[in-house]
Parts: structure tokens; sequence; C-alpha cells
């Protein structure tokens, strides 16, 4: 017994009294993601990235041991994610919480995650002003605003459209993506003569009346925002459908008009598109060569992540380090978090910085064009690069992302 | 006892003919009435940990107790009750956001008083029709009111809501806990307590037993002059408040509302939970809450990915073998079995 005792003294005397030294320390992840209701088909892509990385980078992650507890948010209202988030605190007295797919989630669990003071790493949802709302949320996904903002200011000045008109899915991320365009394209000298909301997120529209509007209008541009799945697919066959191309007017958009894991479907239809996003899956860095090659050994060579597995996977990257930054007191949310302001990582998607300010992703983003390679196959391919986009609704301090009095 | 015939004019006398001493029974309290108020308290302390989870049933039970006053007891066909309870919620979540009105209590006041108004309103065009018809035009209202506060997104937030809505202390002493939610499961189940009083009062006097008339015999309650349409009306309206309380309070215990709080989802989740319980019966709302979200809650932590198995076979078998919800099955079963029971004991102990 004593001698034990002794033995796991000295132990702890040559590790310099670091815990979980002589066996690893389980940091115990609140996952929340939607498994069922329209956010299912998301969560794989996500679930994916998160196995691989502890797969791909286990030496990273020791001496810890992550074990990830899943819980399902459901339907994108908010109640049910705020009382899975409430139980993961209370319940299984996990360290850390991520996930969030939608803003809703995010938005609804934000008090909860105040009270809780665990750190909470925001791997998908997209409304800028979410960060504001507590001082625990850490996100490495995207807003729209990074995205939309420098479409609409390469619109004017690498496409040098003089005029544009804007189609959105009628909720919060078409709406941040129509302000943020017109917010730069107008500042840069151009016009946007109409915005169109071309129905909601639950379904997928007819956007062949949407689109005879915006042809009938005859502008230089037409940016579209849906939520990247299958209205995407739909989109980009209308636009080729109404001979729009033939008519001058260049389809532009998000990167979520082009989602990588659809991209073949779409057909030669897509040939030309420009899009500015934070990721696409033919990035040349050697991170994202790595993260490809690893993703189609694990799950067939079909298989393509997209944006959201990068998200999901710096998330976890952002984990680790906070786990070791803090020596595994991550259950510390305010010395968590305090760790990843200003962190930097080389991600798949490129070299990413949290903002210490508002604890928001800075990252690359990247101008791109749909061609055909000579493996028959579409790609993209990047025009030009943007360094270091900071969410710019927040910069700008517009609407909902300025501090409430 | 004397069967004695009751004298007119006479209101001293006892009332002793069997039919109406039956009536007059009806709602007297048993003593099993008082099991799911031990049962909400009990949870309480039982499971510290799940109160958030227990606000959502009752917020549940209340809106389906509401739903039950109309379809149940009125036989009044909807599928867009949903726009009593989103208007309760942003009624309450608006005034709290703008800090117009933090007061929880006379928050939740104001939320009945908005959705009895656009009850009554929308009711007075709806009522006239029925069926299939009624179904249609209860989902179209919800959908118009659900796109209004889309449009109206600079104020109602559209679907991402509107976050953190600052809720007084109720009676200016206890505050709102966001992490365990134990103020705010205590305040929903004395609001369950106080509507569950008013309904239970409701459906056993003179104006409720007008309603289930209706609801079985609409010609002849015409005929024998009893005012139908004001009657329905002032029973959708009734309904219509109860909505807006149970959606006022879902605002108050989330600290968040946005549009599924509209949504047909919200409306046929609840309609499901009646029909599970067993409607026109005050206490299948209770039973078809805490079956339906027990096993989606418990079995969704189990098996995030597939827990929607489980619940689909229960409400199959629910649909082939219990038509009127477990309640009627166990109803059915008490009749055929516990009635026997119940006589064999009376006969006495038969040798074996």
């Amino acid at each position: 017994m004593s001698k034990r005792m002794i033995a796991a003294l000295a132990a702890l005397a040559v590790s310099g009294g670091a815990p979980g030294a002589a066996s690893a320390q389980e940091v115990k992840i609140g996952l929340i993601l939607p498994y069922t209701g329209p956010g299912a088909e998301l969560s794989p892509n996500m679930d994916r990235a998160i196995d691989l990385y502890q797969k791909l980078d286990a030496a990273q992650i020791k001496p810890f041991k992550l074990t990830i507890i899943k819980r399902d948010s459901k339907a994108p209202n908010g109640a049910a994610a705020k009382v899975d988030t409430q139980e993961l605190l209370t319940q299984e007295k996990v360290d850390v919480i991520a996930g969030y797919i939608y803003s809703p989630d995010a938005i609804a669990s934000a008090p909860v995650i105040t009270a809780g003071k665990r750190l909470a790493v925001i791997m998908n949802a997209g409304t800028a002003f979410i960060t504001n709302l507590s001082p625990y949320y850490v996100r490495t996904s995207f807003t729209l605003w990074q995205s939309s903002y420098v479409m609409g200011e390469q619109a004017a000045k690498y496409l040098h459209a003089k005029t544009a008109v804007v189609a959105y899915t009628d909720y919060p991320p078409g709406k941040d993506a129509l302000d943020a365009f017109k917010y730069a394209f107008e500042h840069n000298g151009g016009k946007v003569i109409d915005a169109i909301p071309a129905g909601g997120p639950g379904a997928t529209p007819d956007f062949t009346p949407f689109f005879q509007r915006a042809k009938d209008e005859h502008p230089n541009v037409l940016f579209v925002f849906v939520p990247a799945g299958d209205q995407a697919t739909a989109v980009v066959k209308t636009y080729a459908a109404l001979g729009m191309k033939a008519a001058g007017i260049q389809l532009t958009g998000t990167g979520d008009i082009v989602p990588d894991n659809m991209l073949q479907g779409m057909g030669d239809s897509a040939i030309g598109l420009i899009t500015v996003h934070h990721y696409n899956a033919d990035l040349d860095n050697p991170q994202n060569k790595a993260f490809i090659a690893a993703w189609k050994k694990a799950y067939g060579a079909d298989a393509t992540p997209d944006f959201t597995s990068v998200g999901a996977w710096d998330g976890i990257a952002a984990i680790v380090h906070a786990l070791h930054a803090t020596k595994g007191k991550i259950d510390d949310g305010a010395a968590a978090v305090k760790s990843l302001e200003g962190w930097k990582f080389a991600s798949p998607q490129g070299p990413i910085e949290i903002d210490p300010q508002t604890r928001d992703i800075v990252m690359n983003e990247y101008l791109d064009q749909v061609y055909k390679g000579s493996d028959g196959k579409l790609h993209e391919k990047v025009l030009a690069t943007f360094h270091n986009v900071k969410d710019q609704c927040k910069a700008l301090a517009i609407g909902p992302c300025a501090p409430k009095k | 006892m004397s069967v004695a015939v009751s004298r007119a004019g006479d209101a001293a006398a006892p009332i002793a003919n069997p039919a109406a001493r039956a009536l007059m029974r009806r709602h007297r309290l048993r003593w099993w009435e008082a099991l799911p108020w031990l049962a909400g308290i009990a949870f309480y302390f039982a499971f510290p940990d799940y109160l958030s989870f227990g606000c959502d049933l009752i917020v549940t039970i209340l809106f389906a107790l509401s739903l039950d006053l109309a379809l149940g007891y009125a036989g009044i066909i909807t599928l867009g009750h949903a726009a009593f309870f989103g208007t309760g919620a942003y009624a309450v979540g608006m005034l709290a956001s703008y800090n117009v009105w933090t007061e929880p209590i006379t928050a939740l006041l104001l939320a009945a008083l908005a959705a009895a108004v656009i009850g009554f309103l929308s009711g007075l065009v709806l009522l006239r029709t029925a069926g299939l018809t009624l179904l249609m035009l209860t989902l179209c209202t919800m959908a118009l009111l659900e796109q209004a506060a889309n449009m109206g997104h600079a104020y109602t937030g559209g679907f991402d809501g509107l976050p953190s809505l600052p809720i007084a202390p109720v009676f200016g002493v206890f505050e709102f806990n966001p992490l365990y939610a134990d103020t705010q499961y205590l305040f929903a189940l004395g609001v369950l307590f106080a509507c569950f009083v008013f309904v239970r009062t409701l459906v056993y006097s003179p104006f409720g037993q007008s309603l289930t008339g209706i609801r079985e015999n609409i010609l002849r309650m015409h005929a024998i002059g009893s005012p139908v349409r004001r009657r329905v009306l002032v029973c959708y309206t009734i309904s219509a408040a109860l909505a807006g309380i149970a959606g006022g309070l879902w605002a108050q215990t989330n600290a968040y509302v946005n549009l599924s709080a509209l949504g047909l989802d919200r409306a046929a989740t609840v309609l499901i939970v009646l029909i599970l319980g067993g409607y026109g019966r005050l206490y299948g709302a209770f039973i078809g809450a805490v079956i339906y979200l027990a096993l989606e809650h418990f079995l969704a932590q189990i098996y995030p990915t597939a827990w929607q198995l489980g619940l689909g076979l229960l409400l199959v078998l629910i649909a082939l073998f219990a038509r009127g919800g477990i309640l009627g099955l166990g109803e059915a079963l008490w009749r055929r079995y516990g009635g026997k029971l119940s006589q064999r004991r009376r006969d006495g102990p038969t040798a074996p």
C-alpha cells in the first residue's frame, strides 16, 4: 500500500505534477447535432470528421482520452438543443460542449452555456451575432458575412459588374448573405437592383419564377444564397434551363451553391460558376491533400468532405489545443476560452485564427470557378485568395451584431 | 334509499333522481386526482437534473389540455392550434425582449389575452365551417401568422428568434435559473395547476355539458334552443387563451422564442400527444404528454440517431389497438377485467 503510494508520488514528481500523466485523463465532450429531422443529412459529415481526427491525430491528443457523448438536437427550434445542453452539463458533467448545426440551437442554448461556465465550440451555426450571446462561445465554422461580403466586393472589382440581382432563401442566413453582398457591392460602386426572397429553407422551391424575374431585369450578375443541399442543384439547373448564361448574366454565390459532395451531380451546367467560400475540396495545400486522402481511404473513393466537415475538424483541433494549453483543466471555461484567443492553426482550409476580441474565426476566403478537369470530373480552381477575412457584421457593428445597450 | 320524485319549486330538496345524482357526482374529486400533482412535486425532488425537460413536459400538458377543450369537448377539429401557442409565446417574448414587460405572471395574462383575441377573431369566421374545411382553415390561419412573423423578422427575429429573454423574478423574489431550471419548473407547475382547476370546473359546468352535447348531437342541441354557435365560439376563444398561456410559459422557461412556436410541427405533435393519451378525458393530456415526451427524451438519449423508430412503433400500436388512446384502453380493460375482479371480491372467495 505505502509502496504503491510512494510510486505514485514519484510518478507525479517525474511528470511535473501534470494531471493524467499516469493514466490517460478522460475528457468528456458533449456533441449536439441534429441526428433526426431536416439536419440529419449534415451530421454524418461532421461525425466522420471528428472520428477521423481522433484516428489520424491520436498522437496530438495524448495523454488525454476524448469521450464523445452525442445528443440529438432534433428539429431546428432551439428547445431540444437547449435541454441537451443543460443535461450534458448537469447530468453528464461534460468538460466541453461542441456542435450546433442550426443557429437557433446555439442561440437558445447561450444562457445555459453562460451559466454552465464551460467552453462551447460552435462547429457550424453561422448567424453572425451568436458569439456575442455568451463569453464561452468560440466558433470554428463561418458567418455568411465572411463569404458574401467578399463576393460583393469581387463582383464589382473582379467581375466589373455594375448591377446585380440577389435571390436568397427567406431566413436569417439568406438575409445575412443579402445584407453583406449588398453592403460590399454598393460600397464598391455597384447597385443591387432587386432582392428576391426565394422560398424557405424547409423545401426546395421551383426557382423558375424567381430567376425569370431576375432575367427580365438584365443585371450583370445574379447572386444566389440557398442552404447547401438539394436546393443548390435546383439553382444551377434552373439557371441553365432559362438560358441566363447566354443572356450575359453571371451566376455567383457563396460556396453553398456548389457544395463539394453534390458538385458531380450538377453536370456541365455548373461549369463557369463563380463563388466565394472558405473551403473547397480541391484546395491545394498539404493539410487538405492529407485530409482528402484520409477521408477517401476511410469512407470510400466517392466520399468527399465539405465545409461542415472542416468546421468540425477545426473544432476538435481547437478543443485539443485548449486541453494542452490548460494542462487538462479544460473544465475551467474562462481559461479554456482564453487559451483559444489568438490561436492559430493550419487547417485543411488554410491558415485560421480565432479573433481574440470576438472569439470568431478569421480565415481565408477563396474566389473559385468551376471547371471540367482532364479526368472528366468537375473541379474548382482558385482565382484569387483573400487572407485573414474577419466577420464584417461584427467589425462594422451592423444591425443585430451591434452590441446591445 | 327510497326513490323520491323531486318537486319542482323546492330548491332545498335533495336531488334524489338516480340520473341526476350520477350527473352531480361526476365532478366530485376522487382520491387519484391528487396523484399527478404529487408526482409533479416528487419529480422536482427526485430528478433535479431533469427539470428543464420537466418544464417542456408541463408546457406540453397545458397545450394539450387547451386542445382537449376545443377538440375533445366541443369537437372542433383543428390542426392549427399552434397559432395561439405562438401568439402567446411572441406576446411574452416581444414584451420581454424590448424590456416593456418582464413580470412573468401578468405577462402570461397578456399572452392569454393576445391569443384569445386571435382565437375570437379567427373563430368568428372559421367556426361557420366544419370537417375538412375547418381543418384546412385552421391550418391556413397558422400559416398566415407564421409568415407574418417571418416577414416581420426585424421585430420577431424570424427563424433565429429573440435570444436571451429577460424574465423578472416570480413574485419579485424567485429568480429563474438558466442551468437547473428549478424556479421555472415550480412556476410552470403552479400555472398548470391553476389552468387545470379552471378547465375542470368549466367542463363539469352546464356550459361544459352543453359543449359535450354539441359534440355528440349538434342538431338536437339546435332543436332544444341552445345557442350553439356562440357556445362553440366562446369555447374556442377560451381554448386559444389557454394555448396562449402554454406558449407564453414556453417562451419564459426557455428564455427564447422563434418561428417554431407557430409551426405545423408543434400543432401536429400536440394532436398526437392528445390522441395518444385519449381526448375528451381531461387526464388524456397528462398521460399522452408524459408517455410521448418521456419516450422521445430517453430513447433519444440512448439512441440519438434511431430513437424515432421506437416512438413510431408505439404510435402504430396505439392506432391499431387503442382508438380511445391510452386512457381509453385502460377504461376498456377495467370494464372487462376490473369489473369482474370487484364483483368477485364482493361475492367473497370461492372454494378452489
